[in-house]
């Protein structure tokens, strides 16, 4: 029922701005965004768009909160079925394959195409286009883009006879002083876990990510036909997630991602793996003394990276493309990535948007933002195929099934990849 | 009182509604059938026709044996329990207590609140460490349950929640038919010199039994149905332990976009809730009526 609602709600907002788009000659921008963090997202892109609105009075812009990424998605790609898409939308940078296949997106490569642009779209951190980009052209400009790290608690570093400014480096480390942060009562309960790592659904397979990065290897290639689910790289992840579990350092079974920042923040874990989109959130939040490190790492550092870019639908006018270029090009222009990343956690995406004073001093204020900008050069882009959701799914099912103790790592593991391997098989 | 409609108002009369059904309920129900002989066609993939392949992959499909298993023990594990509440609480404010209508409403309650609301707040209730349900295990000194992050717990978990949000709409059916129960059956009764049990037991819910079926069955295909307490509190997760038929529909069709699959897995739905439909019409028809 509220799937269907939402849908025919969708379907006739397209279809009403599309028609008030043609009665003007100037562009008529839609601008479907998400929000996937604890922060005021919607607030600040509303401040940002008006800004550019009144800058642009010849064009007009309506800014759209769509619900999650998933929705967002969902809502736009409905859209663009119907033939009344967003002009512009921030979606997930996992969604390219999907984007391309449903054949909804342009190249901004083929409209950014002068010189000055080609310098604009090279001035981004390499590691946020390596998925934005396929067969060559670009697709897709990195606008909230994060990647997780190692949040801790210094105050429970310190109670447990552990240095608060050295966070633990290597999965042995994290077991080694896991067991000293976990603490139980006197009916033997544990009141404090060591840490959390995220295990359920997408979160889990996006943090699953991370650890595959840290032994070496990557879940999935550029091609988007690959999926390596089934490696030694995989087994490795799977067995320090139930190792931490057997030596009491984490909670035995799956653990929601949604939870998890209460959690920390409560006090129920001495530290956690997540996005550094909660690093506001925490910083707003938190009544005790923490730091933020690199992801614990199997044999180096290693991380994925995720979040959403901006990405130019098909279906639209020269005028509404090159209206929607600009508008892009102001949303990550010095000034206004450096107003988002510090408004929400995000990492800011140009190298020029840290050299602003803003962001200077926000990184004095807050050094634990630096943290996922240095752990840029060690993270992967996240799982991404066609198919995506479907392939994803064999995943997450495999990491589910052995964090909940009902399969072996080897023989989860060899199934999720049978199963991935059977929907790619269609694409080679 | 026998005036006949004038023939015109009656075609339009008749042709509205059957504009509504066949554009929301036909036209949506034969296009899934259709669709789920061809294949999920897309730029890089040709739309093809491939005859009874999705209902092959519907055989062999690990995740629809679960999704099945679960629906089930989910009908089977919600309907006595919330029927068995529902007269119990109906009972209850049925008698002549003080602070009935107090007791009515707070009965009520979960039934008006949006599902979408109640599951945010159990979702909370449930969280491991800091709930509301931690937090009363912990009074007696037991260790936390991950309700939601366990295979074992998850399904239950949601059933719980289920239960507590139906029982008190199925009272209200009770209440009605309770009302309806003829006091001189009871005089006559109590004159013979039967108990309160009895009366109950012997009077009363033999007098409620439309009322069960009724609601039996309804709750039956609303158990295959539900699919919002799904998608707030467990994503069908972990492991597939909560998913439910139609939030696998959801899933199949939204997230990973298999439309044909989708309309494979619509087909088997609708299929199965005809039958329960059929079967519904079949034991009213029989069984629901005393004279």
């Amino acid at each position: 029922m509220t799937i269907l609602t939402k849908l025919a709600g969708s379907c006739c907002t397209a279809a009403v701005f599309s028609l008030a788009a043609t009665s003007l000659s100037a562009a008529e921008l839609e601008f479907y965004f998400p929000v996937g963090v604890n922060a005021p997202a919607v607030e600040t892109i509303q401040a940002l768009t008006d800004e550019w609105a009144a800058q642009n009075p010849q064009h007009s812009v309506k800014a759209i909160y769509a619900g999650n990424y998933e929705e967002t998605t969902t809502k736009a790609l409905t859209a663009a079925n119907a033939g009344q898409p967003p002009q512009v939308a921030v979606l997930l940078s996992i969604d390219l394959f999907t984007l391309i296949e449903e054949d909804v997106i342009v190249a901004i490569s083929d409209i950014a195409n002068t010189p000055q642009d080609q310098a604009w779209i090279n001035g981004f951190y390499p590691g946020f286009m390596k998925d934005a980009q396929f067969e060559g052209k670009t697709y897709a400009i990195p606008f909230q883009r994060s990647t997780p790290v190692f949040y801790y608690n210094k105050d429970a570093f310190r109670a447990a006879g552990l240095d608060p400014e050295t966070p633990p480096k290597t999965w042995d480390e994290m077991i080694e002083m896991g067991k000293k942060l976990t603490i139980k009562n006197d009916s033997g309960n544990v009141t404090q876990w060591g840490t959390r790592i995220p295990t359920l659904g997408l979160g889990g397979a996006w943090l699953f990510g991370g650890l595959v990065v840290s032994k070496g290897d990557v879940l999935t290639t550029e091609t988007g036909i690959e999926a390596r689910i089934d490696t030694p790289a995989t087994k490795a992840s799977l067995e320090f997630l139930l190792e931490l579990s057997k030596q009491e350092v984490m909670a035995p079974g799956g653990i929601s991602w949604g939870d998890t920042p209460k959690a920390f923040l409560e006090g129920q874990t001495a530290s956690m793996w997540t996005s550094t989109g909660n690093l506001a959130f925490v910083e707003e939040n938190a009544t005790f003394d923490w730091g933020v490190g690199f992801l614990p790492g199997g044999d180096g550092p290693g991380a994925p990276i995720g979040g959403g870019n901006f990405y130019i639908f098909e279906d639209t006018t020269e005028e509404e493309r090159a209206a929607a270029l600009d508008f892009i090009k102001f949303m990550t222009a010095p000034a206004n990535a450096a107003k988002w990343s510090i408004a929400t956690g995000y990492v800011a995406p140009r190298p020029d948007a840290w050299d602003t004073p803003e962001m200077k001093a926000y990184a004095e204020r807050l050094p634990q933002a630096l943290v996922a900008l240095d752990q840029l050069q060690f993270a992967e882009r996240e799982f991404a195929t066609f198919q995506r959701a479907k392939v994803t799914q064999y995943l997450v099912d495999a990491i589910e099934s052995v964090v909940t103790g009902n399969a072996e790592p080897a023989e989860a593991l060899k199934n999720a990849q049978e199963g991935a391997d059977a929907v790619l098989a269609d694409y080679q | 009182m026998n005036k006949r409609l004038p023939f015109g108002l009656a075609v339009i009369m008749l042709v509205i509604p059957t504009l509504l059904l066949v554009a929301f309920t036909h036209y949506p129900a034969l296009r899934a059938l259709m669709n789920s002989f061809w294949n999920n066609a897309s730029s890089r993939r040709p739309s093809k026709f491939v005859g009874v392949e999705n209902y092959q992959a519907l055989l062999e499909d690990d995740r629809l044996v679960q999704v099945m298993l679960n629906s089930t023990f989910y009908a089977i594990g919600t309907i006595p329990v919330a029927i068995g509440l529902a007269i119990g609480m109906a009972l209850l404010v049925n008698a002549k207590l003080p602070g009935t209508s107090l007791m009515r409403l707070s009965f009520f309650m979960p039934t008006m609140l949006p599902m979408i609301a109640v599951a945010n707040i159990w979702l909370f209730f449930y969280a491991p460490g800091i709930g509301l349900a931690s937090q009363i295990l912990g009074v007696f000194g037991l260790p936390p349950i991950n309700f939601l992050g366990r295979t074992e717990t998850s399904l239950i978990s949601m059933m719980f929640v289920a239960v507590w949000k139906e029982a008190g709409l199925f009272m209200i059916f009770y209440l009605a038919a309770l009302q309806a129960v003829p006091e001189n059956l009871k005089d006559a009764a109590r004159l013979e010199g039967a108990g309160r049990v009895r009366i109950f037991f012997n009077i009363v819910l033999p007098l409620l039994r439309p009322t069960t079926i009724f609601v039996a069955v309804n709750a039956l295909i609303n158990a295959f149905r539900l699919v919002d307490h799904v998608i707030v509190m467990t994503r069908g997760g972990p492991n597939n332990s909560s998913a439910l038929l139609l939030y696998y529909i959801y899933e199949v069709t939204f997230s990973q976009r298999d439309f044909a699959y989708g309309a494979t897995l619509t087909v088997l739905m609708v299929g199965l809730l005809g039958i329960l439909a059929a079967v519904q019409y079949w034991v009213l028809n029989r069984k629901a009526h005393y004279q």
